[in-house]
């Protein structure tokens, strides 16, 4: 393969775990606006360890898990209390705040970063985003997948029926952060290096789109929205030239054909988002979809007994 | 004494935080909803006011144009933008599901509409820095030692009056009564014959105009304009909205005076770097001991229109 497919399959992996990772939050029900915080979490600490102690891939990539997972739990408590636009904001300050914290931390880098010696091939984020993506299918489809519906839809009937609303926001919510951490952690070790201004606010927001826009309501949300954001700039990357030589041609502009900027990408995606919440509010792949979708040796199974009545 | 000259700089930059935290808080606590545009049409009106004083109109309608007339400009664009805004997040997301998030969908395509603009000028403009042809920032005013920028006072004393017409709006004229019953509770504002179509554009535009002044501000002050100078400047106002208290005018008020303080207090005894952890941090700590901030309503947030 190429390095151009290596790359991108990385990414697009690592982005497919990190979309798991807030989806999570969001199908309970909490809009989890600090993902990149999460993320930077767990790419710290897996570059810390390799960098500083020279410790081996697997612990590296557990430990990057278990640091956000277990931060994400601790801060689940008091942050999980606020509701709406605060838990957006309190998941935003943290974010900041940890991004904060890193560039000020020597022992961390600070605003150089840090390097980190391990690398991986494409395989070891492609084989996790395989693993991640059938553990939360699993998930959706067991008890747990059902009360955190519930749990999304409402609240309070949910807590009525005797769920615990709170424990299973704050398990989905440290899970989450643990699924951010790692693909923090597959990061730092697919890109040699990690340094703080790549997880941003941008980032966060990003992420919480590709959830939003996928859609919250089934796995194949995350899923759907993360690769479709990730390949569509890709995609882009010819047409668009192509598409503005052919626009300024019609319009007999000549000579005004630098390539257009990689801003044009997110203009698109910013106008899908307006798109998407305006005519499909749940995001582009919903529960009827995926039902309608499934394979036909559902529907004879019922069709008897639609006819017996 | 060089305390005292950093306190006077926090409180110069507090009120341009001040400006954009009182766009926050406005449409907040009117319709309960967070405008991740804001920070935008901020950033729009600095851009469009640069391009029209160094470049003139588009499509070479005229040169370029004197800074006042140029920024004047920035403030009409951003008002536009505004109320752009509000048609495509706001008139028509009416939810259907009644489900958890769905407060939320008027806040996700705020931030579609953040990604549009900002791209955009940055396709326009490029996202290099630009220097503002603004007036001479060297006009200094020295009192009793302490060394004030004459375009900084200016702007703070604009600030103190636009914030106390907007006090006086909301709470005695006709249209105030109005943004006020649609806060507390829109069906019954419809009931008693409030057009609520008609009225919220309202908010967008007061919105679009308090960015686009501080947006003007911040150009005349220090004499440069990006596509990234929102970013900075509203998250700084959201923090000092929520330490404020979302939904009180005169919360956001002492909130962002509060974080330009901290700000320069930051800078004078830990250095530049560690600002970003503070704010934030005061931000957090507001939102975990006293979510309502200090001068905020328990109500707001909590899923209302």
């Amino acid at each position: 393969m190429s390095g151009y497919w290596i790359g991108l399959i990385t990414i697009l992996s690592i982005n497919v775990i990190f979309a798991y990772g807030i989806f999570l939050a969001v199908a309970t029900g909490q809009l989890n606006l600090g993902g990149a915080g999460f993320q930077a979490l767990g790419a710290y600490a897996a570059a810390y360890l390799a960098m500083e102690m020279d410790q081996p891939l697997v612990v590296t990539i557990a430990a990057g898990m278990i640091v956000a997972g277990v931060i994400g739990f601790a801060i689940s408590f008091p942050i999980l209390r606020l509701k709406g636009v605060y838990l957006v904001l309190g998941t935003f300050a943290f974010a900041e705040v940890v991004a904060g914290l890193i560039l000020n931390s020597d022992a961390l880098g600070g605003a150089t970063g840090l390097p980190v010696p391990t690398f991986i091939d494409w395989d070891v984020p492609a084989i996790a985003a395989i693993v991640v993506a059938l553990l939360v299918f699993w998930l959706m489809s067991t008890r747990f997948g059902l009360v955190v519906r519930s749990v999304h839809d409402d609240e309070v009937v949910a807590d009525l029926m005797g769920v615990n609303v709170r424990m299973v926001r704050v398990c989905a919510f440290a899970l989450g952060a643990a699924l951010a951490g790692l693909s923090g952690a597959l990061y730092a070790h697919a890109f040699s290096f990690v340094e703080i201004q790549v997880f941003n606010a941008s980032l966060s927001i990003y992420v919480l789109l590709y959830v939003l826009l996928g859609g919250a309501q089934t796995a194949w949300g995350p899923l759907f929205g993360a690769a479709f954001f990730t390949l569509l700039p890709e995609a882009l990357r010819d047409t668009l030239p192509a598409l503005k030589e052919a626009v300024f041609g019609t319009l007999g502009i000549e000579g005004a054909s630098n390539p257009p900027d990689e801003s044009w990408r997110f203009v698109i995606l910013g106008v899908a988002t307006v798109l998407m919440m305006i005519f499909r509010p749940e995001g582009l792949i919903t529960r009827t979809l995926v039902e309608r979708l499934r394979p036909l040796n559902r529907a004879p199974r019922r069709a008897p007994a639609e006819a017996a009545e | 004494m060089l305390l005292l000259q950093q306190i006077a700089n926090g409180l110069m930059l507090g009120s341009v935080y001040v400006t954009v935290a009182v766009a926050f808080t406005l449409t907040i606590s009117i319709l309960n909803f967070l405008n991740f545009t804001i920070p935008t049409l901020f950033m729009l009106a600095g851009m469009v006011g640069w391009s029209l004083a160094f470049w003139g109109l588009p499509f070479g309608l005229s040169g370029p144009l004197p800074w006042p007339l140029a920024l004047a400009g920035g403030v009409v664009v951003a008002v536009i933008a505004s109320l752009i805004v509000e048609r495509f997040t706001f008139r028509y997301l009416k939810t259907r599901y009644g489900d958890s998030t769905e407060h939320a969908i008027p806040l996700v395509s705020s931030l579609g509409f953040l990604l549009i603009l900002e791209n955009l000028v940055r396709i326009e403009h490029g996202s290099d820095a630009q220097r503002f042809p603004g007036p001479s920032a060297d006009l200094t005013l020295s009192l009793a030692g302490i060394h004030l920028r004459l375009p900084q006072v200016v702007s703070l004393v604009v600030v103190v009056f636009l914030v106390l017409g907007l006090v006086w709006m909301m709470k005695s004229s006709r249209i105030g009564r109005m943004l006020r019953a649609i806060a507390e509770n829109p069906d019954a504002a419809g009931i008693l014959g409030i057009e609520t179509r008609r009225v919220v554009p309202i908010v967008f535009m007061l919105t679009g105009m308090l960015c686009g002044l501080a947006g003007a501000l911040f150009a005349v002050n220090y004499g440069e304009v990006s596509p990234q100078m929102g970013e900075d400047i509203g998250s700084k106002a959201i923090a000092g909205m929520v330490v404020g208290g979302l939904g009180s005018l005169w919360g956001a008020v002492a909130g962002g005076v509060i974080i330009g303080l901290i700000e320069m207090m930051t800078i004078h005894w830990a250095g530049a770097d560690t600002v970003q952890a503070t704010v934030w941090g005061a931000l957090l700590i507001t939102l975990l001991l006293r979510p309502q901030g200090l001068f905020g309503h328990h109500a707001i947030g909590k899923g209302k229109l």
